[in-house]
């Protein structure tokens, strides 16, 4: 019960449009707080919004930057520059271990 | 110089984009704001998604401009439904890329906020979706639900500025639309933000009927209406009246038209009324305003013509069961396709409804004739002032087709009988008066032009008899004691007839003595003659005589000389 979040994959996504300060801000943040709680069970895809425009529909973004928790199931939505760590863990629903 | 000065005022003049919603760009004096952000707003159900749909809808079919529609409330399915029940097929319009539809979904509970963030994202799905298929139209419905799901509000009023602004930089035509709140235009304030052209929706009731109303609050550098227009959302989309100009430009008609009653005819001027005029039966209940009404119709249809009836206190049936009683056969023309009979309570619809229903199906049927019977059941459905509105705007409408209209009105007992109950009377162009005369312990109905424009009418009262033939009308007698109809009629015209005889009587009486007189007169004349022939016999005798006895004597003499042998 405590291991529910054992051995699955976190597959996120951000959505960031272009590289502006807050979006490499966001992906620094994010970069550190999964090596922090999430270390080798993550993967992180950067999408910019500015060059594939077409998949903002997919997801409903509409803030960016935008993180969004693919898996573990249900889909999960952080908007900002993820930089209040706990509001993003407990976005993510990541225990602390 | 002052021709560029001029030019230059024209360039100047802002541009308008048609919104094809009927009604709508007449009141604006063109449509919305080209290029720039209107907002639409108003409670809920007052129709502002089906006014931005019918505002892309339009463009993409009748303007040629492309739209996309971002909804922040209903999916697309639910969308192509709800517009479908307007006559929208979205499916199409979205297939030949002339729309183009956005969900954008805002789930408060599945997002997180953490930090500074903008709404690029939100830009970009518009950007996307306006470049997908060049749109020119843009329609955000309704974007307040933003503030539902993002709840740093700074933000947000930030990113929506910068929205507004960029939408006008790109020049699109937007409508944004916003729920109304309880002091303020919007909930949440976008009016703050898009300060060109707001327009607002209503939606009320009113003694159990309901209106829609239309306002436009503001409209920056035009002028518009101001005042609240009645607006109604059909199975042909929106609309909003009025959907005619008020302008009094239609054609005046030369031809007359026979009403169907040889007599009445004779009343006007010997020929009938106007094509295209406006025809006006009053009358207390029970005048015989339907029977008028039926009998111009059979004359439509016996010229060959269309007529639509719209009988608001009879079903079409029962209107062809009592007309027959008169000698009218109107099953005949309903059976040919000229007659068309509309048995309908106008208590069923508002009235705005109702006045729009009646245009579309006088459009559909394409009448020469329409009869509205009668007028005063409408005010059952709405305020006078509304009514008269209406039924002036329906005429203008009529006229401007040239269409022959007529109504009767229901005057109520005791009330001014020159007076109609919905003040439509200056309208009319001709104003026919049917009344009920009770004299003599009877009630007989009396017929009488008020007024008839452009034609020398009778003045005259004549009494108007419903017959198994038809509508008779025949002079009434008018003397000391005033208008004489029916029962006092007939015994007026026995007492006449009386008169007459003694009069014969008289006549006969004095030339039979006259006749007597010339024959006494010549019976003494013969009398006298013959008296007169035996006396004038005796003196020729006498002078007979007296002659002899001369001619004795000088005979004698003679004989006498002889004798004497006298010289001679």
């Amino acid at each position: 019960m405590k291991d529910e979040n054992h051995g699955e994959v976190w597959e996120l996504r951000l959505y960031v449009a272009g590289q502006t300060p807050k979006s490499i801000q966001a992906f620094a943040n994010l970069k550190k707080i999964c090596e922090e709680y999430l270390a080798g069970k993550y993967r992180i895809e950067v999408v910019d919004l500015m060059e594939n425009p077409q998949l903002a529909q997919g997801d409903q973004i509409l803030a960016v930057p935008t993180l969004v928790r693919k898996l573990p199931q249900p889909i999960k939505k952080i908007i900002g520059d993820l930089s209040n760590t706990e509001r993003v863990l407990v976005g993510l629903d990541v225990r602390q271990v | 110089m002052q021709q560029g000065k001029q030019r230059s005022y024209e360039e100047l003049r802002l541009e308008k984009s048609p919104t094809g919603i009927r009604g709508f760009d007449e009141i604006t004096q063109g449509g919305l704001p080209r290029g720039r952000t209107a907002l639409v707003t108003g409670g809920p159900g007052t129709g502002k998604t089906m006014f931005a749909m019918e505002f892309l809808v339009k463009g993409a079919t009748e303007f040629g401009e492309t739209g996309v529609f971002v909804s922040f409330e209903e999916t697309p399915d639910e969308l192509i439904a709800n517009s479908a029940s307007l006559g929208f097929s979205l499916p199409e319009l979205c297939e030949s890329n002339r729309l183009h539809m956005d969900y954008v979904r805002v789930e408060r509970s599945e997002i997180e906020e953490t930090g500074e963030y903008d709404l690029e994202g939100l830009f970009i799905r518009l950007s996307h979706a306006i470049n997908s298929v060049g749109a020119k139209r843009l329609v955000l419905d309704t974007i307040e639900t933003l503030f539902s799901g993002l709840s740093n509000a700074s933000i947000l009023r930030a990113e929506l500025r910068r929205l507004f602004r960029w939408l006008k930089d790109k020049g699109m035509t937007t409508i944004v639309t916003g729920e109304r709140g309880a002091n303020s235009l919007t909930r949440e304030g976008l009016e703050e933000y898009v300060s060109d052209c707001v327009i607002l929706l209503d939606h009320r009731v009113a003694e159990q009927v309901s209106t829609r109303r239309i306002r436009v609050v503001k409209y920056r550098g035009t002028e518009h209406g101001t005042n609240e227009y009645p607006f109604l959302i059909s199975g042909r989309g929106f609309m909003v009246l009025p959907i005619t100009s008020m302008k009094l430009d239609y054609q005046a008609d030369e031809e007359h038209v026979s009403s169907g009653i040889p007599r009445l005819d004779a009343m006007l001027d010997g020929k009938g009324f106007y094509r295209g005029s406006l025809l006006l039966v009053s009358g207390t209940a029970g005048t015989g305003k339907t029977s008028v009404a039926a009998s111009f119709a059979d004359a439509a249809c016996r010229r060959g013509e269309r007529c639509m009836y719209f009988a608001f206190e009879e079903s079409d049936q029962q209107l062809i069961r009592n007309m027959r009683s008169i000698g009218l056969d109107l099953r005949r023309w309903v059976e040919k396709g000229r007659l068309m009979i509309v048995g309908q309570r106008p208590t069923v619809h508002g009235l705005e409804h109702h006045l729009m229903t009646m245009q579309f199906m006088i459009d559909d049927f394409d009448p020469a004739m329409v009869v509205v019977d009668p007028i005063t059941n409408l005010t059952q459905v709405g305020i006078i002032s509304d009514v008269r509105a209406m039924l002036a705007r329906l005429v203008d409408h009529l006229k401007g087709r040239k269409i022959t209209v007529f109504f009767t009105s229901l005057t109520q007992g005791g009330a001014d009988e020159e007076m109609t109950e919905v003040g439509i009377s200056s309208l009319a162009d001709t104003w026919l008066k049917l009344q009920n005369l009770e004299t003599g312990g009877e009630r007989n109905r009396a017929i009488t032009i008020l007024k008839s424009r452009g034609m020398a009418h009778s003045n005259q009262v004549r009494e108007f008899l419903l017959t198994s033939e038809g509508i008779d009308l025949v002079d009434v007698y008018v003397g000391p004691e005033g208008v004489l109809t029916g029962s006092a009629r007939v015994s007026r015209e026995a007492d006449e007839k009386a008169r007459e005889a003694a009069l014969r009587l008289e006549i006969d009486r004095l030339d039979a003595e006259r006749k007597k007189k010339r024959a006494l007169l010549e019976e003494r004349i013969a009398r006298l003659r013959s008296e007169f022939e035996g006396d004038e016999r005796e003196l020729e005798g006498r002078i007979h005589l007296e002659k002899l006895k001369m001619e004795t004597m000088i005979q004698k003499r003679k004989e006498i000389g002889i004798s004497r042998k006298a010289e001679t």
